[in-house]
C-alpha cells in the first residue's frame, strides 16, 4: 500500500529522502489527476504553485551545495593544478588515470576494495549473529543497548579511544599488555636481551644463532669471553664485580661485560668496575656437537671440571639474547588495515543488529511455530525459515554498510594520525581526497571525489529501486 | 620542514576557509590611540600617526609575545599601530592562500617558504622593498638570505627569525658514561661514537624520528649538502637535476649507513613509530634509551616545553652535524620573511624596522621563545643564554655557505605532506634501505608535484 494513495504526501513518514521522493512523483503525478476530480476547495493550479514555493527552499539549498558543486568537481577534474592551487591547463581524464597509476592512491583504490569485500558482510553476519543470540537471552534489552552504544560516541572518539587500544607500550597499549601477557606465560624471558660481542675478533655468530668463539680452548687454561652492551647504569642484579679466572682443571673462564660505567677499561682485560654476567648459559662445543652446558656465577665465572682433554669451543646460546617479545605492531605497515576494520566493527556491529532485530521481529511467530511442531531443528528452522523471511532486511543492512563503507574516512583519519611511518599503507580514497585537497591538489581531489560518487551509485541505484518495489 | 607545519595540513585548509570569511573587518579601526615618540632613530623610519596595519603569522604563545616586543618597538618608534594575528589552525600557508585568492590579504605576512614567497611575487601580490628597506637588509644580512627573499631580481621579503637546522643533540650523561670525550666531527667518528654508545649499554644509541617525514627530509637535506655540495644542492631544489641522479645516489648510500645499522637506530620498524617529540624525549628523559637525536635549534624549546629533565645547555648539548668526507662547514637552515602586501608607506617601514638589529634585539632577547635570529649585526650577547647564542653564532659564521630547507621549498604535495611525496619516500627507504627503488619513488613524485 502507497503512502501517496488518497492521503497528501504530508503523510510520508520520514524514513529517508528516496521515500519521500516517492511519494511526491506520485502525489504530482496519478495522485494529482485523480484529484482533477471537482471537489470543494482551491483550484489545483494554485495548490501546485504552492508546492513549489513550499519546496523551493529545499531546491535551492540542494541546487547550491550538491549539484552545483557536483557538476563542479566533474569539470574541475579535467584539469590539472599549479603549486598554488590554481588551474593549470586541460588534461582530460588525466587525473584519473593517476589515481590508478600512482603506487600510494592505487593502495587506497585497493583498501577500498578489501573494505567492501570485507568489512559490510563481516557486520552483517556478526549483527546478525547477534540479533539471533540476544532473542533468546533474559535482559536482552540491556545487551542490545551496551552493543548499540558505540552507534552513539562519535566516531572520532573511538578513533582515539582504540588509537590508545593499539599503542605499542604494553604500558599504555591494552592489546599489547594483553598479548605480551599470554605470551609471557607460555615462554621464558632473555636475561640479556641487548648483550652482544664488542666486535668480531672473539665471538661469531649471531642473537639468533647464538656467539660461538672461533677458537678452541685446550683445558686448563683459563678463557675470557668479553661482551658489552649491559645496561651499565641499570645494572641486573644477576650481576656483580667480574673476577679474572684463575687456572684449574677443565675448561673455565669468565664472561663478563667488557665496559665500565665512564669507559677507559682495557678492552679484553677484566678491570674494576665491568660486571660478570651471572646466570649466563655457556655450552662447550666439540665438533659442532655440544657436549657440555653450564651456568656462570655472579662475578661472571663459568667452568666445565670434566672436560679434561682435547679442546672446545664455547657457545653462548641464542636463549641469552634477543629483544623480549614486545608484542604486536598493531598500527604497523602489516595489521593496521585490518585492525581500523576492527574498530569500524566494533561502531556498527550494534547498528545491525537492532535493525536485524527489528526485521526478526516482525517474522510471523505461526511459521516458526509450525515448523517446530512438524520436527525441525533449530538450525533448520534457521536455515529454512528465518533467514529467508529476513533476506530484505539483511540486504539493507549490507547496502547501507556498503554505502558506509566506500565513504570511510574518519576512523583510518584519526587512527593513522598515530602509526607513524607506516600510516600510507592504511589509505583510501576518501582520505587521500582530502589530502590533495589540503595541498591544493584540486583537480586531482576533484576526481578521487567523482570515482567516489561512481561507485557509491550502483548502491544507490539499488536501494532506491528496492524501495520503489516495497512501496507498490 | 618547518616544526610548525607538522599540524595536519589538510585541517588547515578547512579553518582556512572560515578564517577567510570571518577574518575581514579587523583593519582599519583602531587608529586613535599612540602618541608619537621622540627620539633621533624614529628619523629614519619616518612618523606614522595614527597609521594602522594587519600583520598575520604563525606564532603563539611564548613566540608570540616576543615577536609582540617587536611590534611594540616599531609602534613605539613611530606611532603607527600594528595588529598582529595568529594564522587559525597553524597552518599558515594555507590561511595566507585562502585570504590572498579571496581577495582579502594582510598588510604584511610573515612566511617560511621561499617557495610561497616566490609564487605570490610571480602573481604580482608581494610590493618589492622599497630602497630604505632593502638597504637595511643588505647591511644586516648575508647574499644568501637577500636571494631567498627575491624574485626576478627583485627584493620582497625580509629575513626575520631562523632556525638552524644542522644540529645533533646529545645526552652528555650518556657520553661520559660510555667515556666519550668531545664530540664527533665527521661522519666516521659519528658512527664509532654511536657503536661505542650502543656498547655501554645505550639500545638505540641515535634516536630517528620516522613517524614524522619531515625529519627525514632534514637528514638527508644535511647529508646531501654535505656530500653533494651547494650547487647540487641548488639543482636539486629546483628539480633541474632528478632524484635518480648519481649525488642521491651517494647520500642516500650515506645515510644507510647509519639508517641501516640497527646498533645505531635500533630496528627500522620501530624507528617508524616515533614521531620527532617522541625521538626527543628518548634521548632526554629519565632513563634515556637513546644518546643522540638529530633535529634543529627547536629541540631545546621541545626539551624545556616537554619538561623532560635534561638541561639545555648542561645535559643536553649539541654538536654541529658531521662533516662527510672533509665536507667544509656548512649548514641547513630555515626562517621567516616578511613580505608586503600593501604598498601603504607604514608597512615598507615596518619592513625595515624588522630587518634593523634592533628588531632582532627584540626577538631573540624573550626568554622562553628560542628564536634565533640570521642578523649578522646583531650582537651574540643579545641571547638569553649560551646555546642560543652558539646556534645563532654557528648560522651567521656560516655566511653565504649555508641552504634553506629543501623540502619547504619544493611544492607542498611533495615536501610538506604526511604519508605522500619525500616524507613517505624517505620514511619508506627507513624501513627497507632500498636505494635505488627510493630514488625511483622520490623522483616519481617530484615529477608529479612540480609538474610539467
Amino acid at each position: 500500500m502507497s503512502v501517496a494513495e488518497g492521503e497528501p504526501a504530508a503523510g510520508a513518514p520520514a524514513v529517508g529522502s528516496s521515500v519521500l521522493l516517492e511519494a511526491e512523483r506520485r502525489t504530482t503525478g496519478r495522485g494529482a489527476r485523480r484529484r482533477h476530480a471537482p471537489r470543494p476547495g482551491g483550484a489545483p493550479g494554485e495548490r501546485r504553485w504552492l508546492a513549489w514555493l513550499f519546496l523551493l527552499p529545499a531546491i535551492v539549498m540542494l541546487g547550491a551545495i550538491l549539484l552545483y558543486p557536483l557538476i563542479y568537481s566533474i569539470v574541475r577534474s579535467l584539469f590539472s593544478d599549479t603549486p598554488t592551487g590554481a588551474v593549470r591547463s586541460f588534461v582530460g581524464l588525466h587525473n584519473y588515470g593517476a589515481i590508478f597509476t600512482d603506487s600510494r592512491s592505487l593502495q587506497a583504490v585497493k583498501n577500498n576494495v578489501y573494505w567492501i569485500v570485507v568489512v559490510p558482510t563481516l557486520i552483517t553476519i556478526v549483527g546478525l549473529i547477534f540479533a539471533v543470540l540476544t532473542e533468546r537471552i533474559r535482559w536482552s534489552a540491556v545487551f542490545k543497548t551496551v552493543l548499540f552504544m558505540p552507534m552513539a560516541i562519535s566516531a572520532l572518539a573511538s578513533g582515539i579511544t582504540f588509537s590508545l587500544i593499539y599503542a605499542d607500550q604494553p604500558t599504555r597499549g591494552l592489546g599489547n599488555a594483553v598479548a605480551i601477557g599470554i605470551h609471557d606465560t607460555f615462554s621464558s624471558s632473555h636475561p640479556y636481551p641487548s648483550v652482544h660481542p664488542r666486535d668480531t675478533a672473539v665471538f661469531g655468530g649471531s642473537p639468533k644463532a647464538g656467539y660461538t668463539t672461533h677458537q678452541s680452548y685446550p683445558a686448563g687454561s683459563p678463557v675470557l669471553l668479553p661482551v658489552v652492551g649491559l645496561n651499565l647504569t641499570h645494572p641486573p642484579s644477576s650481576t656483580a664485580q667480574a673476577t679474572a679466572p684463575t687456572s684449574g682443571t677443565g675448561i673455565s673462564g669468565v664472561v663478563w661485560n667488557d665496559f665500565r660505567l665512564g669507559g677507559g677499561g682495557k678492552p679484553g682485560a677484566v678491570d674494576l668496575g665491568e660486571r660478570g654476567l651471572g646466570g649466563m648459559p655457556v655450552q662447550a662445543v666439540q665438533n659442532g656437537k655440544v657436549v657440555a652446558s653450564t651456568t656462570s656465577a655472579s662475578n661472571g665465572q663459568f667452568s666445565f671440571p670434566s672436560l679434561n682433554s682435547g679442546s672446545y669451543q664455547l657457545r653462548l646460546p641464542s636463549s641469552a639474547f634477543g629483544q623480549p617479545f614486545n608484542g604486536y605492531s598493531w598500527l604497523g605497515a602489516s595489521l593496521i588495515t585490518p585492525a581500523i576494520m576492527v574498530v569500524y566493527l566494533w561502531i556498527y556491529a550494534g547498528f545491525a543488529m537492532v535493525l536485524i532485530a527489528a526485521g526478526m521481529a516482525a517474522i510471523p511467530r505461526d511459521a516458526l511455530e509450525a515448523a517446530r511442531v512438524d520436527g525441525a531443528t533449530e538450525w533448520q528452522v534457521f536455515r529454512r525459515i528465518t533467514a529467508p523471511l529476513l533476506a530484505p532486511v539483511l540486504v539493507v543492512v549490507f547496502v547501507t554498510l556498503a554505502i558506509n563503507v566506500l565513504k570511510v574516512f574518519d576512523v583510518v583519519y584519526v587512527l593513522q594520525q598515530v602509526a607513524g611511518g607506516s600510516a600510507g599503507v592504511a589509505d583510501v580514497l576518501a582520505v587521500t581526497l582530502f589530502r590533495d585537497f589540503g595541498n591544493q591538489q584540486y583537480g586531482l581531489a576533484s576526481a578521487i571525489g567523482v570515482l567516489l560518487v561512481l561507485l557509491v551509485v550502483p548502491a544507490m541505484i539499488l536501494n532506491i529501486r528496492r524501495f520503489r518495489r516495497d512501496q507498490t | 620542514m618547518n616544526r610548525r607545519r607538522i599540524s595536519l595540513t589538510a585541517v588547515a585548509a578547512i579553518t582556512a576557509v572560515t578564517a577567510a570569511a570571518c577574518g575581514g573587518s579587523s583593519s582599519g579601526s583602531s587608529a586613535s590611540k599612540s602618541t608619537p615618540s621622540s627620539g633621533s632613530s624614529t628619523a629614519a623610519l619616518g612618523h606614522f600617526n595614527g597609521a594602522s596595519f594587519t600583520i598575520l603569522g604563525q606564532w603563539t604563545g611564548a613566540e608570540q609575545t616576543a615577536f609582540q616586543s617587536v611590534i611594540n618597538g616599531f609602534d613605539k618608534l613611530t606611532g603607527a599601530t600594528g595588529q598582529y594575528s595568529a594564522a587559525a589552525g597553524g597552518d599558515e600557508a594555507s590561511v595566507l592562500g585562502a585570504k590572498v585568492n579571496g581577495g582579502n590579504p594582510p598588510d604584511v605576512a610573515f612566511v617560511s617558504l621561499p617557495g610561497a614567497l616566490q609564487q605570490y611575487a610571480k602573481a604580482g601580490k608581494l610590493i618589492a622593498l622599497n630602497s630604505a628597506a632593502q638597504q637595511a637588509v643588505s647591511t644586516n644580512y648575508s647574499t644568501e638570505w637577500v636571494t631567498l627573499g627575491s624574485y626576478n631580481g627583485k627584493l620582497y621579503g625580509v629575513p626575520f627569525d631562523a632556525s638552524n637546522k644542522s644540529t645533533v643533540w646529545y645526552n652528555t650523561k650518556l657520553f661520559s658514561n660510555a667515556g666519550i670525550s668531545g664530540t664527533p666531527t665527521d661522519w666516521t667518528s659519528f658512527m664509532k661514537d654511536a657503536q661505542t654508545l650502543h656498547d655501554s649499554g645505550v639500545s638505540t644509541p641515535i634516536s630517528v624520528g620516522g613517524g614524522d617525514g619531515w625529519t627525514l627530509t632534514d637528514w638527508f637535506e644535511n647529508v646531501y649538502l654535505r656530500t653533494a655540495g651547494t650547487a647540487m644542492y641548488d639543482k636539486l631544489t629546483q628539480h633541474q637535476i632528478k632524484w635518480t641522479d648519481p649525488s642521491v645516489t651517494k647520500a642516500l648510500t650515506t645515510l644507510k649507513q647509519v639508517w641501516g645499522n640497527h646498533n645505531l637506530i635500533g630496528s627500522p620498524s620501530s624507528a617508524l613509530k616515533v614521531p620527532f617529540t617522541g625521538s626527543v624525549d628518548n634521548t632526554f628523559k629519565a632513563n634515556p634509551s637513546s644518546g643522540i637525536v638529530y633535529e634543529a635549534s627547536f629541540v631545546a624549546t621541545t626539551i624545556t616545553g616537554d619538561k623532560l629533565p635534561a638541561k639545555v645547555g648542561d645535559t643536553a648539548k649539541f654538536f654541529p652535524f658531521p662533516s662527510v668526507d672533509g665536507s667544509q662547514p656548512t649548514l641547513e637552515a630555515a626562517g621567516d620573511f616578511a613580505v608586503a602586501f600593501s604598498n601603504k608607506p607604514v608597512v615598507q617601514a615596518f619592513l625595515q624596522y624588522v630587518a634593523s638589529p634592533a628588531a632582532a634585539k627584540l626577538l631573540v632577547s624573550a626568554t622562553g621563545s628560542g628564536f634565533i635570529s640570521a642578523n649578522k649585526n646583531l650582537p651574540n650577547t643579545a641571547y638569553p643564554d649560551a646555546t642560543l647564542a652558539a646556534l645563532a653564532q654557528q648560522l651567521v659564521s656560516v655566511g653565504d655557505n649555508f641552504r634553506f630547507d629543501m623540502s619547504d621549498q619544493a611544492p607542498a604535495a611533495f615536501g610538506g605532506t604526511p604519508n605522500k611525496g619525500e616524507w613517505a619516500d624517505l620514511q619508506s627507504f627507513l624501513g627497507n634501505g632500498n636505494v635505488s627503488a627510493a630514488q625511483q619513488k622520490l623522483e616519481h613524485d617530484a615529477a608529479a608535484a612540480y609538474g610539467g
